[in-house]
């Protein structure tokens, strides 16, 4: 049963008390181009995840305190979470530095576009 | 008195002579003394027996000292407060307490299940799975039964528990399980070290086996050393004490739950209104394990028998109870300890020697032994026990480490033996949550090695057996606790007293004392007593292909149930070494798995029962249904009123008149629980287009439309019709089921996809009371209630909206149709809901009003063809499925599941699409669920093409009608086709239209 921290309200408790939303920072191509999307962006969209062995990132919702969704960071192999951030928020530097894989390349993608 | 355990005529620490109890056995009366557990009193009465194993059901007896213990479970207790599978010695005994034994039948001494025994040869290793196979038709009436009667263990109560449980949360800076000498010092190094510390021990009193334990602390024995520190630790103030308490699992996050048994050892508690079970509910923020550690028993030949004890079981039961398990005792062990039992069997007046494994043991309490004249014979394994029931003599071998086979063998008259093959640290607690663990070889077992949460072993846990490495290890372990939870520790630190142990020799690991004869030669070598597993059930596993040792486990349930490996682990692991000829590091072990011992269902549950289960919602008008007389259904957690039969009526003759009335006259049906969201904000309306397949920017202020969602993977998940109230200001209705889902995935979207939008979304569901009166006469009751207002077409027509007041109360008026007649749903705010209720109905009965239920309401939708979601979805049904292809938006750039929708496997042929159903025979109503076939076969399996998902005996046509979901539906317009149900019977059916009544629509504008 992990212990989960609400950045927006503060409110800290057991798992049962936030609501666990898949993976974060997926895009949904059709918020932002909803002509052009091949039918493989969109199969990637509905259905391809990250499921990394370390650093994961991923959604909750604080279901029974400010009923706000955020952001956490979390080791998927000791289950620590490294951090708590906003839902339009991107995840600490340091943490972008230390993800992996594809979370690795997700993140230079954004710095890249941003630049 | 030869051949029976008895209570000795002095001794016992726990017990007290001057106060018998009297409780009873498989209905026998015994006497017992205060102080003992089940087990002890039992056999102080002279009874070594206590119940019969699983497969073969041989007579077994207690072998262990407490939770470790396989053989002896017992049901406790009369009745409704009956519990079975407890283990015998863990049971206080109090005065009346019922018990029985289990697994026999019909009784203990005579079991016809014993007759297993003789045909042991056919129930090898995975019986299971090479017996019962086939034919297929015997396994209803044949094995099953069979196997059901057999493998019986206890029965649960089948009446209503009577008794009270509660659950309990805390948190605690440093949580401590086990209270010997290894958690009573790391409690009290924590404690002073400033931290708050929570320490569970699952026995009725703190010190562990301190009291069996050689050596001396300072001036004191070991077992005064636990006293004083369980007195001391007893009066700090930041340290809570839960005794007769299991931590039953370690969990993610220092998380734990631990078991307490409040009042089973007293019923005088359980009167006074005590929970009978509390389940605690436990965050950490360090845990010590100071769980210590299971005497393992030897693989011998009929290693079963009872009066085969554990040597440490056999010691505290003289110790502790003034129990001996007989008159003549053989002590058969690998290592030191067991010469300990040697010395209190002695010095009870029981006669004793010693078989010990190793060649030359060298320790000190060898030595002792031998000085004191105790015979033992070194070098030597007992080879096979004689007796049936019992014990009545041994055969002693002369043995050599790995020696496979007996040479020379002696018989000795015995009535008991006492083993001991070396200590397993008890490392489920360890496991549960990912430790790791590694193997030791002096130990001869696993040990803690490393850990991902704040969690630390110590003592026996931690394979430390000496009692001064104990107490330094603990006391730090304490203080480390302390300083990683609080960050920084109190100068003060406890002082550890100076330890005189004897110096120990050394294990010799023994997986398996050779018989005399061939191997396994009608010999059985119990590894895993509980689960009837034999050595040479392993060994036969291994050699058909179970490499794993996780399918060695499960092919021969060794190391399972509720036993859960705590006796036969290690020692199954040695076996399947020696056969295997690989270390037992590369064997592995198989995965603890919570809880250590079971706990109640009681427990779980704690108080939510009965009305605390489940909330139930009900509606403003909830009582008057109920004066009505109303039946109800669950729809969620509300009850909603299904029919309101007249005195006379049954449940289908009062449906079929209230559709009448709605269809003839008019009705009132109390829609409160229908899903109502305001959604308010200058982006509202292209909020909604969003989430909705259809257009709602468009829509005036006071109109109404009907709107249908999907999810991103373009499949429906609701439906509702929607209201304009202002330009900025929007009514949601949802389906009943769907009102608290939806508005979270309102809410979901705007507050990770369209963050830029200014609305808020607001369930208010319960703020309304809600009315749908529907009827051709409908009008009239509503001009009758307020004569002002104008009701007719041209000012009020279909789906538009109006507010005002109706026989006085506020309300708003939705002119929308669930029924296909003309109808008005009318809201008020909750508390003036029955108010509103009573008029129309007053104002109704000129007219012939009536209310109609859940079920009338769902015939009449279904005869004029209107969908229900979750009825005629499924979770992968598309607008199109349904035939609302029109409710899809053809000019909005984006919606939620657009994009899906247009993915070709959505579009292509084949789909199931929906259409209507008449049968053959008009009175055949077809069974929900049916499934269409493509061609007709004697037997499954038929190619299915599709299932009826709404199917009723329709009063207003005079014949039944169905909905389906069938395979290219649309184009088989007039196609018969066919549904097989059982028992052979094939109901015949006409495809059409899903709308069955008033096709053109005409009613709703009436």
């Amino acid at each position: 049963m992990l212990v989960v921290t609400c950045p927006v309200c503060g409110a800290k408790g057991d798992e049962t008390d936030f609501h666990y939303g898949g993976q974060a920072h997926i895009r949904r191509p059709a918020t932002h181009d909803p002509v052009n999307i091949s039918d493989e962006e969109q199969r990637d969209y509905l259905f391809i995840r990250n499921n990394p062995k370390g650093l994961h990132f991923e959604r909750w919702r604080c279901d029974r305190g400010c009923g706000k969704w955020f952001h956490a960071a979390r080791d998927t192999q000791s289950l620590e979470f490294k951090a708590f951030y906003g839902i339009i928020e991107l995840p600490p530097e340091e943490l972008q530095k230390e993800a992996k894989g594809p979370w690795a390349d997700y993140f230079k993608k954004r710095a890249k576009a941003k630049a | 008195m030869s051949g029976k355990p008895y209570r000795l005529s002095k001794g016992g620490s726990r017990i007290d002579r001057s106060q018998p109890i009297s409780f009873s056995f498989d209905g026998k009366t015994l006497s017992g003394l205060a102080g003992d557990t089940l087990a002890t009193a039992v056999m102080a009465s002279g009874q070594k027996l206590f119940g019969r194993s699983f497969k073969y059901h041989r007579p077994r007896g207690v072998v262990g000292l407490g939770a470790e213990e396989m053989n002896a479970l017992v049901g406790v207790g009369a009745g409704a407060r009956h519990e079975p599978n407890l283990r015998a010695t863990q049971v206080e005994l109090y005065s009346g307490l019922t018990s029985i034994s289990q697994n026999r039948w019909p009784s203990l001494s005579f079991d016809v299940g014993a007759f297993n025994s003789l045909f042991s040869r056919f129930f090898p290793g995975g019986f299971y799975y090479k017996t019962f196979m086939w034919p297929q038709a015997f396994w209803k009436h044949v094995y099953e039964p069979f196997i059901r009667r057999a493998a019986g263990l206890g029965k649960a109560a089948d009446e209503r528990d009577p008794d009270a449980y509660e659950h309990m949360h805390i948190h605690a800076d440093v949580v401590v399980v086990g209270g010997g000498i290894a958690g009573l010092t790391a409690t009290e190094a924590a404690a002073v070290s400033g931290a708050r510390v929570l320490l569970i021990d699952e026995n009725p009193v703190l010190g562990g086996i301190a009291d069996i334990t050689a050596g001396k602390a300072g001036d004191s024995s070991v077992a005064d050393l636990a006293k004083e520190i369980a007195a001391r630790v007893a009066k700090l103030p930041n340290v809570h004490v839960l005794t007769r308490t299991t931590a039953a699992g370690h969990y993610h996050h220092n998380y734990m739950l631990a078991f307490e048994r409040v009042a089973d050892h007293d019923p005088a508690l359980l009167a006074a209104g005590a929970p009978r079970h509390r389940l605690w509910r436990i965050r950490a923020g360090h845990v010590i394990l100071a769980t210590g550690a299971l005497e393992r028993p030897i693989a011998f030949a009929n290693n079963d028998r009872p009066g085969i004890m554990l040597a440490a079981a056999a010691r505290a039961m003289v110790e502790r109870y003034g129990v001996a398990p007989g008159t003549s005792g053989v002590v058969f062990t690998n290592n030191d300890d067991a010469y300990l039992t040697a010395f209190v069997l002695k010095k009870a007046g029981v006669a004793v020697r010693v078989v010990d494994s190793r060649a030359r043991p060298e320790g000190d309490l060898p030595k002792l032994a031998m000085a004191d004249r105790i015979e033992v014979d070194a070098g030597s394994v007992i080879s096979v026990v004689e007796g049936s029931s019992g014990v009545t003599a041994v055969k002693i071998a002369a043995y050599r480490r790995g020696q496979g086979r007996v040479i020379t063998e002696k018989k000795v008259a015995c009535d008991f033996v006492a083993m001991s093959g070396g200590f397993n640290p008890v490392l489920h607690l360890w496991c549960h949550n990912g430790g790791k663990i590694r193997f030791d070889d002096a130990l001869a077992s696993f040990r803690p090695h490393t850990h991902g949460d704040a969690i630390t072993a110590a003592g026996g846990a931690n394979g430390t057996m000496s009692v001064a490495e104990t107490l330094t290890e603990a006391a730090a372990a304490g203080e480390a606790a302390a300083k990683s939870v609080n960050g920084k520790v109190k100068a003060s630190k406890i002082k550890l007293p100076k330890v005189e142990e004897p110096k120990r020799g050394a294990l010799e690991t023994l997986w398996f004392a050779p018989a005399t004869g061939k191997y396994n030669q009608g010999n059985k070598h119990f590894i895993d007593f509980q689960n009837d597993v034999t050595a040479a059930d392993l060994e036969l596993a291994q050699r058909e292909g179970y490499e794993s040792v996780e399918h060695t486990k499960r092919y021969t349930t060794f190391g399972m149930a509720t036993d859960q490996g705590k006796t036969s682990n290690i020692n199954g692991l040695g076996v399947l070494s020696e056969a295997t000829g690989k270390p037992i590091p590369e064997i592995g072990i198989t995965t603890f798995r919570p809880p250590y011992t079971p706990y109640s269902f009681g427990s779980i549950a704690g108080a939510l029962t009965k009305d605390l289960f489940l909330p139930v919602r009900r509606t403003p008008i909830f009582q008057w249904h109920v004066d009505r007389g109303a039946v109800f259904e669950p729809v969620g957690q509300w009850r909603r009123a299904y029919t309101y039969p007249e005195p006379g009526e049954d449940k289908h003759r009062s449906i079929n008149r209230e559709i009448l009335c709605v269809r003839n006259k008019v009705g009132l049906l109390d829609a409160s629980t229908l899903g109502k969201i305001e959604i308010k904000g200058p982006d509202a309306a292209e909020f909604l287009d969003r989430m909705y397949t259809n257009t709602f920017s468009t829509l005036k202020v006071g109109k109404c439309r009907y709107g249908l969602m999907m999810n991103e993977l373009g499949f429906l998940t609701d439906d509702g019709v929607t209201v304009r109230l202002d330009e900025d200001h929007f009514l949601m209705h949802t389906t009943s089921g769907g009102a608290d889902r939806i508005a979270a995935w309102l809410e979901e979207w705007l507050q990770t996809e369209w963050t830029q939008y200014k609305v808020f979304v607001t369930p208010v569901t319960e703020q309304w009371a809600q009315f749908a009166i529907a009827g051709p006469r409908a009008r009239e009751v509503l001009a009758k209630l307020e004569p002002d207002f104008h009701f007719s077409n041209e000012a009020f027509p279909h789906m538009s909206f109006k507010t005002g007041k109706l026989g006085g109360y506020p309300v708003r008026i939705f002119r929308i149709s669930f029924s296909g007649e003309q109808s008005y749903e009318v809201a008020t705010p909750a508390n003036l809901g029955r108010g509103l209720w009573d008029a129309i109905m007053e104002a109704g009965k000129e007219f012939g009003i009536a209310p109609y239920g859940t079920e009338a309401l769902h015939v009449l939708r279904a005869e004029k063809g209107y969908i229900v979601i979750g009825d005629e979805t499924d979770g992968t049904t598309t607008p199109y499925d349904v035939g609302l292809d029109g409710l899809v938006s053809k000019k909005k750039a984006d919606f939620i599941g657009k994009r899906s929708l247009e993915q070709a496997y959505l579009k292509g042929p084949n789909r199931k699409q929906l259409v209507g159903l008449l049968t053959e025979d008009p009175n055949e109503v077809l069974p929900d669920g049916a499934y269409a076939v493509r061609t007709v076969k004697d037997k499954p399996p038929m190619e299915m093409i599709g299932q009826v998902t709404s199917t009723y005996m329709s009063p207003t046509l005079n014949r039944s009608i169905a909905m389906a979901l069938i395979e290219n539906g649309r184009a088989r317009m007039g196609e018969v086709i066919s549904f097989p149900l059982e028992g052979g019977k094939v109901v015949k059916a006409k495809i059409t239209g899903a709308v069955f009544y008033d096709k053109d629509g005409g009613r709703i504008h009436a």
